[in-house]
């Protein structure tokens, strides 16, 4: 069954807000792709992506998925025009909006490539079919004697037609099966593999470029929100005499808040609306709001810390994954060793804040906004407004970074909501103050591990127990403890040849409202893993990198189904995406190698590494670090990533740099705590984010050239970067630091 | 108010206190100088005054009509600047918002200092925050513009895929 459909070009119209001429295609997408532990309100469907050829030849293909810095909205378009065999020069890259028939639009989970890599080639291949059709009919040859090749389909006896003088010809051939389709020999790859600069490099280098902050719409106002301090929060009072005198300031209005679950919700404040920024932030000065208490508003964070260490040092949880006999194999220890580790909350602070612009008119809505969801966005809006979701439209704008944060519609809804109020289109500018105190939190964690090792220094059993506040209780205040999709995220899913295995969990009931940020649970879970495997290394008087290869064991692929655990394996199936433990193995190795390992080194100088399976690729990284009088540099930073094929290898080495870096940033500054319900840090002098001062002048990324289904890259490398540093200052200084961030030890 | 904006004579309807980078933002449309914190904690509404970097969302606008005012807009009318040029050969940006103030202080640094030292580069890009994490290319397209390229090779942080 043909999964192609020719679109009309009205259709084509409606979804870009472009004018196509000639050949338009869209084609279906894998259904069902939902990552699990990470909520996603798309469960696939319809048309995913576009192609059109004009007839001056420009080809415009769709970028479904939103760029905030990956490099996506070149990579996937690349792929598509090596399939087609378009002249890159001649491609024009389009924006989508929001529209359920692309299937998943939610750009997180490092999937876009995973999930579309094989649609986009089948898309470019069906291009590529119709035009060479278009050529034999006019030519009336066989379709067999005509191939498409830079920009042009070629005859055998010598003729050839630009791909724009077969655009109209071509949209009037019958569509190729699927099944049919001849996809290109990748040794015949012309830009699938090669570093293809970004579309939108020049413009990003001369400030031409448009992020949610920079849409300007005719008679657009500005709004700045006073929100509640602690989750749940309401208005007790508020007195805006003050705020609308301030020159420019035209109104303030409520936001109430919708009972239940946070969920995408706005949280209740009070916004003042102005004719620019700056007025409506001085008139947010000027407010005085009184807010009612919640259940919330004692939350103190560093209490709450404790009480999760004391029920993870205290005793068993719930059991989620088990092999064996762990407790006789503990008590029968040469050797036991038992730690706790613990990490803090964090804030994502992509450094463009959260801003939405909304125009509400008798037809519907229109929203311009940064987000990494736009289908999410659009039902959001539409519930609101109380609108069909066809009638919101929603324009996705380059992100200034998102990191997890822009996969909530939060921000539209507010614009939403208060352009409907004054009339006026509306955009609503989160400070950095507000982008950090009401963040959707990166989820803080306890976990104890105990081990046993053997005489000869083998581990014999492995007991691992967390507490993490869950994400699903940001959408259901009843759940109180990390589900499965969680747990596959480093913790219950660890690759080691243990006989003797158990992991458990304890509640930890939120009281902030939790995200997901970069690598989501991987992060907590790898640095308590990740650390603890080294100090079972080091009791053992073994080299880390043997004794972590030793610990996997031998070659063999990972199912976890035998052990009553629901692995998620981030919402594919292991026949489809095994979890090979010879790739994890692999990184490692290659790691080890690439740098000098073992080296003698002069005191106050230590090299650490760790390892880490996450979003279906293995990434490893080493640090080498120097302890000073107290003060702590990291000199050296080398990753390894597996991540099958890859696309554009320049900007998986940008991953690979930018997401060690966002590894270091967490591992040495990040932490938000709370008192009195009320996030304590507001900007970036108490959250600070690495500066380039704090990033060694060594940074260096490996690819494993590989074959197989590409997998995740944004968020890989950042989850081993932590435990590898703090693994590099035991090796420095015999100091073992068993919480983040460091810089709480040290100064960086 | 008159300011002198990338060359050009402008007069703006606003209170003196305004700081410069909502007048760039929202009475001229000149968007290409970003906000990220508003405390000049993050560089990225960098522009120079006067041909020194300054923090735009700490300069009022009746401090900026004392002097000329470059954005990143007029760092060069078409992109040539040696730095954007830099900027592109070695694919800097990631998700690029910070990037128009990275451009704005390296600029600054260079017309005051042609060859600055790793350290100098350190101490005068350190104000200027990039959450993706583009700092070791900022630096080795910094060094492309003065140092060869034999010692570019050298600072470029990707090894060749194994």
């Amino acid at each position: 069954m043909s999964a192609l459909s020719v679109v009309s070009r009205r259709r084509f119209l409606q979804l870009t807000g472009l004018a196509a001429s000639g050949l338009v295609l869209g084609a279906v997408a894998p259904r069902n792709l939902a990552l699990a532990g990470i909520l996603d309100e798309a469960q696939g469907s319809q048309l995913n992506l576009f192609v059109s050829v004009a007839t001056d030849g420009t080809v415009e293909i769709i970028a479904h998925r939103s760029e905030m810095g990956t490099g996506i909205r070149t990579s996937l378009p690349q792929v598509v025009a090596d399939e087609m065999e378009a002249d890159w020069q001649r491609v024009k890259v389009i924006q989508a909006h929001a529209d359920a028939r692309y299937g998943s639009q939610n750009t997180d989970g490092s999937r876009s490539v995973r999930d579309f890599y094989q649609v986009m080639r089948q898309m470019g291949a069906a291009a590529r079919t119709l035009l060479e059709q278009a050529a034999a009919a006019v030519w009336e040859v066989p379709v067999e004697e005509c191939t498409a090749r830079e920009h042009a389909v070629h005859h055998s006896g010598g003729k050839s037609l630009g791909f724009g003088e077969l655009a109209a010809k071509a949209a009037d051939q019958p569509l190729p099966e699927l099944e049919t389709l001849r996809l290109k020999d990748p040794a015949d790859f012309r830009y699938i593999g090669k570093d293809v600069p970004i579309v939108d490099l020049q413009d990003m280098t001369t400030g031409n470029t448009t992020y949610g902050i920079d849409v300007h719409v005719p008679g657009m106002l500005y709004a700045s929100i006073e929100r509640t301090p602690w989750l749940q929060g309401r208005i007790a009072s508020y007195d805006s005499s003050a705020a609308l005198e301030v020159s420019g300031v035209l109104d303030v209005v409520e936001l109430k808040a919708v009972d239940g679950a946070p969920g995408f919700n706005p949280i209740e404040g009070v916004a003042v609306i102005a004719t620019n920024n700056y007025s409506a932030l001085k008139g947010r000065a000027a407010l005085k709001v009184r807010w009612r208490k919640s259940d919330h508003s004692s939350h103190n964070a560093d209490a709450y810390l404790d009480q999760l260490v004391a029920r993870v040092e205290g005793g068993a949880g719930e059991v989620r994954r088990q092999r064996g006999d762990v407790d006789s194999a503990l008590a029968n220890a040469a050797t036991l060793l038992e730690a706790t580790y613990r990490t803090p909350y964090l804030a994502h602070a992509s450094m463009e804040p959260p801003v939405a612009t909304a125009r509400v008119t008798d037809e519907g809505c229109e929203i311009w906004a940064c987000t990494q969801t736009p289908q999410a966005t659009q039902q959001a809006v539409a519930d609101t407004l109380e609108l069909d979701p066809s009638a919101v439209t929603v324009h996705v704008t380059l992100l200034g970074g998102g990191f997890g944060r822009k996969s909530k519609p939060d921000f539209s809804v507010e614009a939403a909501r208060l352009a409907s109020h004054v009339g006026k289109p509306v955009q609503v500018v989160w400070s950095r103050e507000d982008d950090i105190r009401h963040d959707y939190f990166h989820s803080c964690s306890a976990q104890h591990f105990k081990a046993a090792l053997d005489e000869a220094g083998t581990v014999t059993a492995w007991l691992g127990r967390e507490a993490s506040p869950p994400i699903a209780a940001t959408f259901d205040t009843s759940v109180r403890r990390n589900g499965a999709g969680g747990l596959s995220q480093s913790f219950a899913s660890v690759p080691f040849a243990v006989p003797n295995l158990r992991m458990e969990s304890h509640e930890a009931p939120a009281h902030v409202r939790i995200g997901w940020l970069r690598a989501v649970y991987n992060v907590p879970f790898a640095f308590g893993v990740g650390s603890f495997v080294d100090e079972l290394a080091h009791a053992a008087g073994r080299d880390p990198a043997e004794f972590w290869l030793q610990l996997i064991g031998e070659d063999r692929l990972l199912d976890f189904s035998a052990e009553g655990f629901e692995y998620s394996n981030y919402g594919r199936s292991l026949a489809e995406y095994p979890f090979a433990t010879a790739r994890t193995k692999g990184v490692i190795r290659e790691l080890v190698a690439s740098i000098p390992w073992g080296e003698e080194l002069p005191e106050g100088q230590g090299w650490g590494l760790s390892v880490a399976n996450s979003f279906l690729s293995d990434v490893a990284v080493a640090s080498k670090v120097e302890v000073r009088d107290g003060r702590l540099r990291v000199l050296e930073l080398h990753g390894v990533i597996d991540a099958g094929r890859v696309i554009n290898p320049d900007r998986v080495h940008a991953q690979m740099e930018g997401g060690m870096i966002f590894g270091l940033s967490l591992a040495l500054n990040g932490e938000i705590t709370f008192d009195g319900g009320e996030a304590q840090q507001s900007n970036f002098h108490d959250y600070p984010i690495a500066r380039m001062d704090q990033v060694p002048g060594v940074i260096r990324s490996h690819i494993i050239k590989s074959d197989a289904a590409p997998t995740g890259v944004g968020e890989p490398p950042t989850p081993p970067t932590a435990p590898a540093i703090a693994n590099a200052v035991f090796a420095a200084t015999g100091k073992r630091i068993r919480e983040l961030p460091l810089g709480k030890h040290f100064n960086v | 108010m008159k300011l002198t904006i990338n060359g050009k004579q402008t007069e703006i309807d606003a209170e003196p206190d305004m700081p410069l980078l909502w007048a760039l933002r929202d009475l001229l449309g000149l968007r290409g100088t970003k906000y990220g914190c508003g405390k000049g904690l993050c560089g990225a509404c960098t522009v120079h005054l006067d041909g020194q970097p300054r923090r735009s969302c700490q300069l009022t606008v009746a401090d900026a009509a004392k002097g000329k005012v470059t954005t990143i807009e007029g760092l060069s009318a078409d992109g040539s600047h040696p730095l954007q040029q830099a900027w592109r050969e070695f694919n800097v940006p990631q998700c690029g918002y910070c990037q128009s103030g990275q451009l704005m202080s390296a600029s600054a640094l260079l017309a005051n200092n042609s060859s600055p030292s790793d350290e100098e580069i350190n101490s005068a890009m350190a104000g200027n925050l990039c959450r993706c994490g583009t700092y070791p290319r900022i630096r080795t397209a910094i060094k492309s513009t003065f140092t060869d390229a034999a010692a570019i090779a050298q600072a470029v942080t990707r090894e060749d895929t194994v």
